[in-house]
């Protein structure tokens, strides 16, 4: 079961990776960014990270997507035109992701017997667990975060603000 | 009924590796973009993988803490985006080759 799942999601994922990279359209890129960033939510509840398969469902698929979205609209993007530059992309970039992948896996799946295996609800992080360490060891980091995002508002308002 | 580890870190090389390559290839400011967010989700994966094998929970805050910034990221690259769209009506990046808007 737990196999079967991990299997829907993950290719669920890796699809909608692909038809990110395949569609020429950014609000077809967008919506199948979405499907990713929604069954990785799922993978992460497998993986007992409750309260961040919540965060990533409000913040990537609630809140990045629907900005991500609303640009694409508001500018009006259609579909992409070649260039000489995506030639060039093409010839470089396809073998060396390909050989970026087959690197990757063939680490990691020859460090397979180091690693254990993961079953439905045998680490579970409750978000009281999570909350006791980032409010108590981590505090300044996340105050600091707090100042960063602060500081993202100003810029994005100032940045996107018409005429100077 | 169990999943090795390994086959989660698998995933995200392979979400990572089509992010790199969109990231090369897409010639849309906005996809490219988007293709920054893939590759941040994937490393994402990867650090809860790692927290779930060494049952430690700084891998999760890790998590919470890139999601932040990736957030604050995409606020003001969309907006980076916008200044840029409305001096050159154009959104492709081989003609988005100078810092000044």
């Amino acid at each position: 079961m737990y196999l079967l799942l991990f299997f829907i999601f993950g290719g669920l994922c890796a699809a909608g990776a692909l038809n990110l990279l395949l569609q020429s359209h950014p609000i077809n890129s967008a919506l199948s960014l979405i499907v990713v960033m929604s069954s990785l939510a799922v993978l992460y509840l497998l993986l007992g990270a409750e309260f961040l398969a919540a965060a990533q469902v409000i913040v990537y698929s609630g809140a990045i997507m629907v900005l991500f979205t609303f640009v694409i609209m508001l500018l009006n993007a259609g579909k992409e035109e070649r260039t000489h530059g995506s030639k060039a992309a093409y010839i470089v970039g396809v073998p060396g992701v390909a050989v970026l992948v087959c690197l990757l896996s063939f680490i990691f799946l020859s460090q397979k017997s180091h690693l254990s295996n993961a079953r439905l609800g045998d680490y579970l992080v409750t978000t009281s667990d999570l909350s006791a360490v980032l409010f108590r060891d981590l505090l300044l980091p996340f105050e600091v975060t707090s100042v960063l995002i602060l500081v993202a508002i100003l810029g994005a308002v100032a940045l996107a603000r018409r005429g100077n | 009924m169990t999943v090795p580890i390994g086959y989660y870190l698998v995933l995200s090389a392979i979400l990572f590796s089509i992010g790199v390559g969109a990231f090369l290839i897409k010639r849309n400011i906005i996809t490219v973009f988007m293709s920054i967010e893939l590759m941040l989700n994937a490393v994402n994966l990867t650090f809860v993988a790692f927290a779930h094998q060494w049952h430690q929970i700084s891998g999760q805050i890790f998590v919470f803490f890139v999601m932040v910034v990736a957030a604050a990221e995409a606020a003001v690259g969309l907006a980076i985006i916008i200044a840029v769209f409305r001096t050159r009506n154009t959104l492709n990046v081989d003609s988005v080759d100078l810092m000044k808007l």
